[in-house]
């Protein structure tokens, strides 16, 4: 049986609005939510850094003075849950993912246009009901991780709101997955084969598998924790008999995934930036596919490595380690790639680029200290503590948020036309960086001489390094600014960047900037080697 | 013109212009009930953890009896089996008996949850009773609760298969297809859960 291409959306769009007003429209554009996702994630992210600011200055001194001890657990789990849930995610993969795969697959929307606008019309009303716990009396203070007896035997209204909103934001994760997975396997245009595909769109069925497999077992989770506050049930409670080590378990089954849920789209959209930059074909592109597949399979083997320090028995932790060891290999191997892809070409010093540039440098930071973390006899030391604060950060900020920024540098003439400001770029990447690494890499000492996490107050000896982090987290704050003065002067005034301002050769590029509707003037472009640079056009497939 | 109609001139237009693409709603069904799977598989790894682990304590009540559930497993299985014949029956354009079908797979569904509300309020055990007594319930109960979606989806198109202004046709079997493949998963995971909550 066949439809026809969704003639339902084209005939709204007679009734919808026009200009900026459609990007507060049930619009089913796949642009047009890529960008909602973008916009609405990073007024998160503000709201999120905000309260990091918060954390960081509270511990600029070693008591608690700037806020009372329960505020600062609160304003830490929702930091936490807000970065995670509204920023990382949605952005990572359904701002970036949304607008660039349908080019990528050569469509002219997702395979499930309403059901995209569905799922991000979750995230707001879902977003604001979590800052709304933080108002309600007993706000969640047990972490992003929500670790029971912790999330049940505290005042629990806020800890409800919480559970719910975070239900909310999967199920959106889980229709953004399932739209994926079917775009890229079932909507590709007809003569183009999987293994011509740009490695984002790799990196994306790979997340969205991840999405599909994990995010449920979070959401079962999340009903049972749910069930233990409101009806008095025993399933994570030790006093009625229920077992806390479950909960971790099913937590992490989901929770492990989710670091690769937000970081593998990172890895398939530095793929994509890098080439263009270096003016090289991507190095590797087989290898780069099984890497992202390898890590698929072992991300979903190796959450008890969360665990080591709950009773975890040594068979377990045995298991745990050597799985957890072999995910370096393949992230080696995407890391090693990505150098040679730089190494001989012809590099252009943008915005773009060096943020790419910092985020291998990050990364292969935060990669050798997870290494370490996943040796038992080191954990059991640092667990808990601020180094691991340091290690998650090093891969979540130094890794996604950099890709983050140096995605909108690259595809902000796609969307709008226009170019961004590079001196303006390239002061946000030197104060981000300095800022990021001043404010996380001393959190690896902190954590080896055993400063606690999630905790107010520390020990005196720690304050001269605390502040030295708090300083970078203060660079960190100020690096916004001059991104933001130049996305806003840029979107009025910016140079004209015409069609294609990079030379580049993945298909979003073949058409105009901003695209029209329909993506393509007549047919999707046949493109079978993206990455073909440095090649004569005859020589190009 | 009404906007109704010009909407639907526009939607011919279209169709014409647009080049057409194969059904995929199957696959992207699929691929959602694989993620609905997968929470059952977290309830059931639970509950199979905490029998490993956690014992029954001294004095907690947990039996189950074997005749209810035994009932509705047949139940299930033959309302697999009434809903392909409904299927097959529309397939040859016989809009009445695939109707009949459809509703008696419905009756089946409601007599499966009425039985499952009598055996709740015959077991000697409450949901907050003892851990082993709540995982009983949470897993039931979030079966039970996917029961009523697809007793209430397959009433709906009982109604859409009606011979006079019926959506459902043997060109359009998508509706009763989807719902089909839901209700056997449905099925599916009640046999699973049978084994393990009651045999094992």
């Amino acid at each position: 049986m066949t439809i026809s291409i969704d003639p339902q959306k084209t005939n709204n769009e007679s009734l919808q609005p026009k200009g900026w007003l459609r990007y507060f429209s049930f619009s089913l554009d796949h642009k047009v939510i890529g960008i909602q996702y973008l916009v609405c994630g990073f007024l998160f992210y503000l709201i999120g850094g905000s309260l990091a600011s918060a954390i960081r200055i509270e511990l600029a001194s070693p008591m608690s003075d700037f806020m009372p001890r329960d505020v600062y657990n609160q304003v830490l789990t929702l930091h936490g849950t807000i970065m995670i849930f509204l920023w990382i995610v949605p952005v990572v993969n359904g701002a970036f993912g949304n607008y660039l795969i349908p080019f990528y697959v050569g469509a002219r929307d997702m395979a499930f246009p309403r059901l995209n606008a569905v799922a991000f019309w979750l995230i707001p009303p879902s977003g604001l009901m979590l800052v709304a716990s933080y108002f309600v009396e007993g706000a969640a203070q047990a972490g992003w991780t929500a670790y029971p007896p912790l999330s049940i035997t505290t005042p629990q209204s806020g800890q409800i709101i919480w559970i719910l909103s975070v239900l909310l934001l999967g199920g959106s994760s889980i229709f953004g997955g399932i739209n994926f997975i079917a775009t890229i396997i079932k909507l590709r245009r007809p003569g183009l084969k999987l293994m011509k595909l740009p490695m984002y769109c790799w990196a994306m069925l790979g997340t969205s598998l991840l999405v599909v497999l994990s995010t449920p077992v979070l959401a079962g989770t999340l009903i049972l924790l749910s069930f233990d506050i409101i009806a008095n049930t025993g399933f994570f409670n030790p006093v009625l008999g229920g077992n806390v080590v479950v909960y971790q378990h099913l937590f992490w089954f989901y929770s492990h995934p989710a670091v690769y849920i937000m970081v593998l789209p990172a890895f398939g959209l530095v793929s994509e930036i890098l080439p263009v930059h270096a003016r090289k074909p991507l190095f590797g592109y087989t290898t780069m596919v099984f890497s992202i597949m390898g890590i698929v399979v072992l991300g979903l083997v190796v959450w008890a490595h969360h665990m080591f320090t709950s009773g975890t028995p040594p068979w377990m932790r045995l298991f745990f380690t050597i799985a957890t060891a072999f995910i370096a290999v393949p992230t080696g191997i995407k890391f090693f790639n990505w150098v040679a892809t730089l190494w001989g070409g012809k590099i252009s010093i943008n915005s773009a680029m060096l943020f790419s540039c910092g985020f291998i440098i990050n990364f292969v930071f935060g990669g050798i200290t997870g290494v370490a973390l996943a040796q038992v006899p080191f954990d059991i030391h640092v667990h808990d503590t601020y180094f691991v604060v340091a290690h998650f950060h090093y891969i979540v900020y130094g890794g996604t948020v950099f890709i983050i920024f140096s995605s909108i540098y690259h595809w902000f003439p796609k969307v709008t036309g226009k170019m961004l400001n590079e001196k303006l770029g390239i002061l946000h990447f030197i104060i981000t960086f300095i800022g990021f690494n001043l404010c996380f890499a001393p959190q690896h000492w902190l954590g080896l001489n055993g400063m606690p996490r999630r905790v107010a107050e520390y020990d005196p000896q720690f304050q001269f390094v605390n502040q030295i982090s708090s300083l970078g987290a203060l660079l960190m704050a100020i690096s916004t600014i001059p991104f933001l003065i130049n996305v806003f002067l840029s979107v009025r005034n910016g140079k004209d960047s015409g069609d294609n301002p990079w030379n580049a050769l993945t298909p979003e590029w073949l058409t105009s900037s901003p695209p029209p509707v329909e993506n393509w003037e007549g047919e999707a472009p046949l493109v079978e080697e993206p990455y073909g640079y440095g090649k004569e056009i005859s020589e190009r497939k | 013109m009404t906007t109704l109609d010009s909407s639907k001139e526009i939607q011919k237009n279209n169709s014409e212009v647009h080049d057409t693409h194969e059904d995929f709603r199957m696959f992207g069904l699929i691929t959602f009930l694989i993620a609905d799977g997968m929470t059952f598989a977290g309830f059931f790894a639970a509950y199979l953890t905490y029998k490993a682990v956690n014992p029954l304590p001294d004095g907690a009540i947990y039996e189950l009896e074997l005749p209810i559930p035994t009932l509705n497993t047949i139940l299930l299985l033959v309302s697999s089996a009434t809903f392909h014949k409904a299927g097959k029956a529309l397939l040859k354009d016989k809009n009445s008996e695939s109707q009949k079908w459809l509703f008696f797979t419905a009756f089946l569904g409601i007599i499966f949850l009425i039985c499952q509300l009598f055996e709740y309020f015959h077991l000697p055990f409450g949901l907050t009773d003892n851990l082993f007594a709540s995982t009983f319930y949470a897993l039931t109960g979030f079966h039970g609760l996917h029961v009523t979606l697809g007793t209430l989806m397959i009433l709906i198109i009982a109604w859409q298969s009606r011979i006079k202004g019926g959506r459902l046709t043997s060109q359009n079997m998508f509706p009763l297809e989807a719902v089909e493949l839901y209700w056997h998963f449905v099925d599916g995971i009640w046999v699973i859960l049978f084994i393990i909550l009651y045999l094992l």
